[in-house]
């Protein structure tokens, strides 16, 4: 009796320690296929394309190193400065009223007004309309010859103008318009979460020692979103830099190049004009931009204690 | 359970086994990537499809749409990457001599030989269809582009004669604009306009200027005041232009001449594809025009197929009766009646084409004799892609006020120079 006890304590403490051992180690081989491919596919290939910028690569790729030769030819470009020119007006715009666009409509919102349930959503769901489709809506109805200026000349307002999706100097505002239209939602959604999140404690306080509303949001609400700041601003950076489709689908980087940005010029260097060598160079020039707003945030996130 | 993985084990070994002594293809076909997907295209291929069925081979279509082919070339770099090219691609200009020069190309001398590609097909194209003395492409059409299509309506209502030279054109214009008429249908991308800027400086300074400046790229000729003028006309051309033109495809461009709401438009002759699609008859409804000033030169635009090599071995036979088939006279005339181009054999009969197709051939014949058969720089003939783009980035911030004309005529050579 006491033998067959002391057996079967034995294979529960072997069996316990089997599981234990397959949960220690179960995440990991769950993960490691996901982990060698991500290796892989990205950090493999950003290598291989930095690699690639220091070549002469022309239709295919050459491997024999030719130094900077790739990033001097990038830089001779008229087109490249046109495009980093265009991706410092886009991003800041772009990101400056998708924030305060979506902060806005967010505070609006969460006057705990009725029918709430059903304009979330409305504003929202831009975000589940491809860049593509956007851009091509936009097209139409920012086009003098069939869109809003067409319209309102036809019920009256002749002298009605809005031809910027054809005009050099503001066709890459049109590109801003279409792109905040598309992100603004998203943006509202996350400080929406996050106004929810601040304590109505708080809020109740201010109140009782007599904060106006505007005080009350300037000191006490907009701070404490700080979080949802920077993941917006996280966000919508790096969408900004990689735009590419939207501009595509609205204006094709035209009229002229009036609307290159660092990402058509590279797919076009790099596939269209059999310059490999320089296009790789601009992508390696986009992933150090990115990289140069990632890291501090990583950084300063990495740092701070989990809560 | 010991059992059952031993059964699949011996199963997958017997599947093993089996494979290589299966034949490698059960019958003779042919991928082939290609980027005619548009109704007229597609139709013009359904006859080479057709053509090879009745002999027997399988046809594998691996289209990948897109005009101009970029999106097809693309899949090809990544097949050919890969190790898994197709049988056969489309292709144009350029790319076909950087695929010959990177050995990926099979070689099609014997075919070519049997039949007599040699005589029949026009220098300025093997130049493209040859490397170091073998065939390596199949040409199948000869497309040129110093044409202007013409609505019949908006002309009877200008009431001019044809014009014939730049400044009776410059009338045309202003008289159809006078009278409310869009008199310049253009499309407002990179390639459209620098396919006009070709045919602005045939006129201007005829083949000779043409070739040196851009073919050869001297830098003489790029830096000659002929060129000059040919900025300058192509700034007036700009003043034709309705102001929504940014962005437009150039099939729309040729709807709006269908429609009569413009005047003409200066495109390739695939333009003509979208009139007969309309239902329209040259002559009747639309007329066909060589650019003003420009008779007697033709710039063209050639498609044609390529085989790629396969290891070692020599060409299978499905490859081999394709690239018979596309050199045939029945099927060059049947395609191109289709698609709207000349032959690119010149010993093919005229009688099946219409008036435009007609002109087309007796003005192909006339160029080759005259030796004045030339590459089209906007189209990837006339010189290697980055300096066709190059060509284009000048081009297009001229015609959408980026750049003045001296600034353009300024920029012009040290765009391409920087892209060489």
């Amino acid at each position: 009796m006491s033998t067959t006890a002391l057996e079967s304590a034995a294979a529960r403490r072997a069996q316990a320690g089997w599981r234990d051992r397959l949960q220690d180690w179960l995440p990991r081989i769950v993960l490691a296929p996901s982990f060698a491919i991500i290796l892989l596919f990205v950090y493999g290939f950003i290598l291989w394309t930095v690699y690639l910028s220091f070549t002469k690569s022309k239709m295919m790729p050459v491997y024999k190193l030719a130094g900077f030769d790739s990033y001097e030819r990038l830089f001779a470009q008229p087109s490249w400065y046109m495009a980093l020119g265009n991706i410092a007006i886009f991003g800041i715009l772009y990101v400056g009223i998708c924030i305060a666009l979506g902060l806005l409509l967010a505070i609006l919102l969460d006057q705990k007004i009725r029918g709430e349930g059903v304009l979330r959503p409305i504003y929202l769901y831009p975000m589940a309309v491809s860049f593509i489709v956007t851009g091509t809506a936009w097209k139409w109805f920012l086009n003098p010859g069939t869109g809003l200026e067409k319209t309102m000349q036809d019920w009256g307002w002749t002298s009605f103008h809005f031809d910027w999706l054809v005009n050099t100097d503001m066709a890459i505002y049109t590109i801003v318009i279409a792109g905040v239209w598309q992100a603004a939602g998203f943006c509202m959604a996350m400080f929406l979460a996050g106004l929810r999140g601040i304590d109505g404690e708080i809020m109740k306080a201010a109140q009782i020692d007599g904060a106006s509303t505007y005080a009350t949001y300037r000191r006490i609400v907009i701070p404490a979103l700080r979080p949802v700041f920077l993941s917006a601003f996280i966000v919508l950076t790096h969408m900004a830099i990689k735009s590419y489709d939207l501009v595509i689908a609205l204006t094709g980087g035209g009229p002229g190049n009036s609307t290159e940005l660092p990402s058509t010029f590279m797919y076009s260097y790099t596939f269209t004009r059999n310059q490999m060598g320089v296009g790789a160079s601009s992508a390696v020039i986009m992933l150090m931009t990115v990289a140069a707003i990632i890291v501090p945030y990583l950084y300063s996130e990495l740092k701070e204690p989990v809560r | 359970m010991f059992k059952k993985m031993l059964s699949v084990a011996a199963a997958t070994a017997a599947l093993l086994a089996f494979q290589p002594a299966a034949p490698a293809r059960a019958a003779d076909s042919v991928e082939v990537l290609h980027w005619w997907t548009s109704g007229g295209e597609a139709a013009g291929l359904a006859v080479l499809k057709k053509t090879l069925a009745d002999q027997g081979v399988e046809w594998k279509d691996a289209p990948v749409a897109g005009g101009g082919g970029s999106g097809a070339m693309t899949t090809l770099k990544a097949r050919m990457t890969a190790g898994n090219p197709p049988t056969a691609s489309q292709m144009l200009g350029y790319a076909i001599l950087d695929w010959a020069e990177a050995g990926a190309l099979a070689d099609l001398t014997p075919i070519a030989v049997a039949n007599h590609w040699d005589s029949a097909i026009p220098k300025a194209i093997q130049k493209f269809a040859t490397y170091e003395g073998k065939w390596i492409a199949a040409p199948v059409n000869v497309h040129s582009t110093n044409w202007i299509w013409v609505s019949k309506a908006a002309m009877d209502k200008v009431g001019l004669p044809a014009p014939t030279d730049w400044d009776s054109l410059i009338k045309v214009m202003d008289k159809a604009k006078s009278l409310g008429i869009i008199p310049l249908a253009q499309g407002g991308q990179a390639w459209q306009e620098a396919t006009m800027f070709d045919s602005v400086v045939l006129t201007t300074g005829g083949a000779d200027l043409y070739k040196k400046a851009m073919i050869d790229l001297d830098e003489g000729a790029l830096k000659s005041p002929a060129m000059h003028t040919a900025f300058e006309r192509m700034a007036k051309l700009r003043t034709y232009v309705d102001p929504n033109f940014p962005g437009r495809d150039w099939n729309l461009a040729t709807s709006m001449v269908i429609k009569g709401e413009a005047l003409l438009q200066v495109m390739g002759d695939w333009a003509k594809g979208e009139f007969i699609n309309a239902k329209k008859e040259p002559g009747k409804d639309f007329l066909c025009f060589r650019f003003p000033g420009t008779q007697g030169v033709v710039t063209f635009n050639a498609d044609q197929f390529v085989f790629f090599k396969h290891g070692s071995a020599p060409l299978d036979a499905g490859a081999t009766k394709m690239a018979t088939d596309i050199e045939t006279a029945s099927f060059q005339s049947a395609f191109n009646v289709i698609k709207g181009s000349a032959p690119a054999r010149t010993d093919v009969p005229d009688t099946a084409f219409d008036a435009c197709g007609k002109k087309a051939m007796a003005d192909l014949k006339d160029a080759v004799a005259k030796n004045t058969l030339l590459g089209s720089s906007a189209q990837g003939y006339g010189v290697p892609p980055a300096i066709q783009n190059a060509m284009y980035d000048v081009i297009t911030k001229l015609f959408n006020g980026q750049l003045t004309v001296d600034q353009a005529f300024a920029e012009f050579p040290k765009a391409i120079a920087a892209a060489k």
